[in-house]
């Protein structure tokens, strides 16, 4: 018992250790708030009760706090990655780590990414240790144009990742999802009408056998647990495709109440997206990919509706993405389309740390004649506060304003440039340990011969 | 009947105690290799690449990386007549009606070189119709050809030339085989065929391929391999054919042709270069002893991802590694990737070479050059921004087999030159113009230096920054 007793002490002293979120006051670095700003040279960052408390000149330590002198480095908020698969995978090819997509699944938009996410996954760690310190996880499709529904989580090393869960369904409405609805862009586009149908010719459940019409004046659905429409009372027409569970899931889409992120790269489909919503009016859309949005910039503008785009995508890899350039986030933002950098592609779910190389290499090519490049304050932001804008987040994450999440990295040089590294992280006012297994393989083999015992030794 | 390799003959000299250089076929290059390696008399599809005209141009006032880890400050770079034909400092002489270009605040580095790409063989756009690069009918086919899948019109070499300064590509064969098939080194110009890229004079490569990728493919086939021992049991059978199907030959010239043994054959003359894709460490170490148990040498192991654990067998046998920055986890031999293998495996005095596998990774290679370089030096390994270049040109014309012609700004090499406009290990650099054998084939500030493949014309975005 006694022995259980220390056990338990310690594993509580464990617990404990790393989630109080001390007072931290990072002095005299160059400040990057993250918004678009220009950096502040010489301000002051404070982290307290795991929030930003104040970032930038003039900025008073508080009493107490623990003081750490930044001068000569960078202090931004934590890399936000637009859009990924990170933690939904420890080896991609290893089928049975592999959650990011579930073809035999009898079930489409009900699927919620939360149960999946390994905090430990080693990806999870690697990218920490390049500063990513939040990511927008989506699930992809398998045999429906819905994926299911994505979270917002953070790369902590602690046991709670979840920052948003069931942040938005997730759907694919170019080629891919053309395929996924059994081999054309038009039927795709029927599914997705057929399912908003059925989500709304749910019935709820009134009470004495009575049921009534989704109305938006509805209670959000926060949970599905929650969710009274798959009460086995609350009737539907026979009419279905989908399965309660499945339809119940995308009432909160179409009460405007979760995003809806939809995949296209091609111009055409891009506008056959935005015109979703003369139909349905309460739908949050926001796009990713959009390799060919520039051509249709002035349309998405008008629409305000936010972009998450591949940075560098500018190969016809597909017959959808015939004109992508890297000058597309540049143009997209010159016409005044809310854009975010994201993945979508092989790098998505163990590679997110690359976001500061891709938005470095859009300030590089500002240089470059007749390319739209973008300011060094805006790629910045393209990978901070701009993606947690478009997720709905931005008042939580993605930039040092007051009142933000303690998400707070100090780099040894511009975090964009290439040769430049990461000294320190903090995720909601926790300092983060930036060891992981590749720096323990590294350190195990700075010399690989054997030395007096096996390298199996050596740790 | 013509002889149609070479090697027969080649092989019967040397069995009758003669030894070293034959010299069939024209003596281009001055190593004492290459008279055997370069240009087989009998080349059945030899290269028609001619070198575009170009004007003497002189590059003054930028800092150069020769690419052999030299550095000038302040130097000169001059280009007559496709080939190098100076390099210094302020005071290399420059000669009369050279064009001048003022390299002030720039770089000039020999043109990248990537020893492993697909471009072509798995082109853009990448539908099943130009699906080229595995011929996964057997794990055994030395008999294929990757030049024969290029598809010179993929818009991927135009991306790799102008974001990427990339002039010179090996294209290989898939790994979906043990024996996947020979190599091709191209020029990266934009041409109407295969033959007018080809490298004149380049050794061939034979693809070959360890661990996951055979014995996942035939193994899913319940056919051999379907294990990693099966892979090595299969791999020393085939050599043994091949030592077996040379001596015949050799005794017997009218022995039938077998044209998948031939390339092999042509490994153990040395005149075709092993390009081994390989991850992990313990796997390599049996590629090396395989080697020397059938007498062939292996140049390079690509994707090498475990290279740093063996950095020092490597340095012993003298074989490449060809690495990624920092690529990692996509599959099971992929996780033990570190951020420092490629200064790891320098560090120990072995050969560094980063290469692409990849349409956009291959416009980014300085780039992942200058990643690596950093991550060495965080752990204290301090390698000169010259010599890390070494990686993107020097080291991967060495593989290749290349090294006389290209690689480095030598006197008397081909005039393959990148200006870039800043530091190419910034992120905020591209390169401003680009020389193949001295012709200017793109220049940032001249939209008409561009190139267009026939894919893009008349399509959305034709002639578009890219």
């Amino acid at each position: 018992m006694k022995a259980l007793a220390h056990f338990l002490a310690g594993v509580a002293a464990l617990a404990s250790a790393p989630l109080a979120a001390q007072t931290v006051a990072i002095t005299g670095g160059r400040v990057v708030v993250g918004d678009g700003s220009e950096p502040i040279d010489g301000g002051t960052v404070v982290i307290r009760d795991g929030r930003v408390a104040a970032a930038g000149a003039g900025v008073t330590v508080p009493a107490g706090a623990t003081v750490i002198d930044a001068t000569g480095k960078w202090v931004t908020p934590g890399i936000v990655a637009g859009f990924s698969r990170i933690g939904l995978t420890e080896v991609d090819a290893v089928d049975a780590t592999n959650d990011i997509q579930a073809t035999n699944s009898p079930f489409s938009a009900a699927i919620d990414v939360v149960p999946a996410i390994n905090p430990q996954a080693v990806s999870i760690a690697v990218n920490r240790a390049a500063g990513v310190t939040r990511a927008i996880v989506s699930p992809a499709t398998g045999r429906s144009i819905f994926a299911g529904q994505g979270a917002v989580i953070d790369l902590g090393s602690d046991m709670q990742p979840i920052t948003r869960a069931r942040a938005f369904q997730f759907i694919e409405l170019g080629e891919e999802g053309a395929q996924d609805a059994g081999g054309s862009r038009a039927s795709a586009h029927v599914l997705l009408r057929n399912a908003l149908r059925e989500a709304r010719d749910l019935r709820l459940p009134i009470g004495g056998g009575a049921t009534r019409e989704t109305r938006e004046s509805d209670a959000p659905i926060e949970d599905i647990s929650e969710n009274p429409y798959i009460l086995p009372d609350a009737r539907r027409p026979e009419d279905v495709l989908l399965t309660r569970f499945d339809a119940a899931a995308l009432v909160p889409v179409l009460q405007g109440r979760q995003l809806l992120l939809v995949h296209v790269e091609r111009a055409s489909d891009i506008l056959q997206t935005l015109a979703l919503k003369q139909e349905f009016p309460r739908l949050r859309l926001v796009l990713v990919g959009v390799a060919e949005g520039w051509r249709v910039a002035e349309q998405i503008a008008a629409a305000q509706v936010p972009v998450i785009a591949n940075a560098l995508q500018d190969l016809p890899s597909s017959f959808e993405q015939l004109a992508a350039t890297q000058s597309n986030i540049g143009r997209m933002l010159a016409a005044g389309v809310p854009v975010a950098i994201g993945m979508n592609n092989e790098d998505e779910s163990r590679q997110v740390r690359v976001s500061t190389q891709f938005a470095g290499n859009l300030v590089g090519i500002g240089r470059v004649p007749g390319h739209s490049g973008l300011s060094w304050n805006e790629a910045f932001a393209a990978i901070s506060s701009r993606p947690a804008e478009a997720i709905g987040l931005g008042g939580e994450i993605g930039s040092l304003r007051p009142g933000r999440r303690g998400d707070v990295v100090i780099w040894d040089g511009d975090p964009l440039e290439l040769a430049t590294g990461v000294e320190a992280v903090w995720i909601d006012g926790v300092q983060q340990n930036l060891e992981n297994r590749q720096t323990r393989l590294r350190d195990r083999y700075r010399q690989p011969q054997e030395g007096a015992l096996p390298n199996a030794y050596d740790r | 009947m013509k002889s149609h390799w070479g090697i027969a003959a080649a092989a019967a000299v040397a069995m009758l105690g003669g030894c070293a250089a034959q010299t069939e076929g024209p003596a281009t290059a001055s190593s004492e290799r290459s008279s055997n390696r370069y240009t087989p008399p009998d080349d059945p599809y030899p290269s028609t690449y001619r070198a575009y005209p170009g004007v003497p141009t002189a590059i003054t006032g930028a800092t150069v990386f020769d690419g052999e880890g030299g550095r000038i400050d302040n130097g000169t770079v001059v280009l007559v007549d496709g080939r190098i034909q100076a390099i210094g400092g302020a005071d290399t002489p420059i000669p009369e009606g050279a064009v001048r270009i003022d390299g002030t605040g720039r770089w000039v580095t020999p043109g990248v070189i990537d020893v492993h790409s697909h471009l072509g063989d798995y082109p853009s756009p990448g539908v099943e119709a130009h699906s080229d690069g595995n011929e996964v009918t057997s794990p055994v086919r030395p008999e294929v050809w990757a030049e024969h899948s290029v598809w010179p019109q993929d818009p991927g070499f135009s991306r790799a030339l102008v974001n990427g300064g990339v002039t010179t590509l090996q294209v290989l064969p898939g790994s979906a085989n043990l024996f996947g098939g020979r190599g091709v080194t191209l020029r990266n110009v934009p041409a109407r065929t295969v033959q007018g890229m080809r490298f004149p004079g380049a050794p061939r490569g034979l693809k070959m391929a360890c661990g996951e990728n055979p014995k996942r493919v035939y193994g899913n086939r319940n056919q051999m391999p379907g294990t990693r021992m099966g892979n090595v049991a299969l791999m020393r059978q085939t050599w043994q054919r091949a030592a077996e199907y040379r001596d015949k030959r050799t005794r017997d010239p009218s022995t039938a042709r077998d044209l998948a043994l031939e390339t092999l054959v042509e490994v153990l003359e040395g005149d075709v270069l092993v390009h081994n894709h390989c991850y992990r460490a313990d796997e390599m170490a049996v590629m090396m002893d395989m080697a020397r148990e059938f007498g062939f040498r292996i140049s390079t192991f690509h994707h090498a991802v475990e290279s740093y654990k063996i950095a020092d067998l490597l340095r012993e046998n003298d074989v490449c590694s060809a690495m990624w920055a920092d690529w990692w986890g996509f599959k099971m031999e992929a996780y033990d990737a570190v951020n420092e293998n490629i200064p790891l495996v320098h560090n120990a005095g072995a050969c560094a070479i980063v290469h692409s596998d990849d349409p956009n990774g291959i416009q980014r290679l300085n780039q992942e050059a200058a990643k690596a370089l950093a991550d060495g030096r965080r752990m204290g390994i301090d390698i000169s921004d010259a010599v890390a270049w070494r990686w993107l040109t020097f080291n991967p014309a060495r593989a290749l087999g290349i090294d006389e012609e290209t690689g480095s700004l030598r006197v008397g090499k081909r005039a393959d030159v990148v200006l870039w406009n800043g530091d190419p290990f910034s992120v905020y650099s591209r390169p401003q113009q680009v020389w193949i054998d001295g012709a200017l084939l793109y220049d940032m500030n001249d939209p008409r230096l561009r190139p267009v493949s026939d894919f893009e014309l008349g399509q959305p975005g034709e002639g578009d920054v890219k």
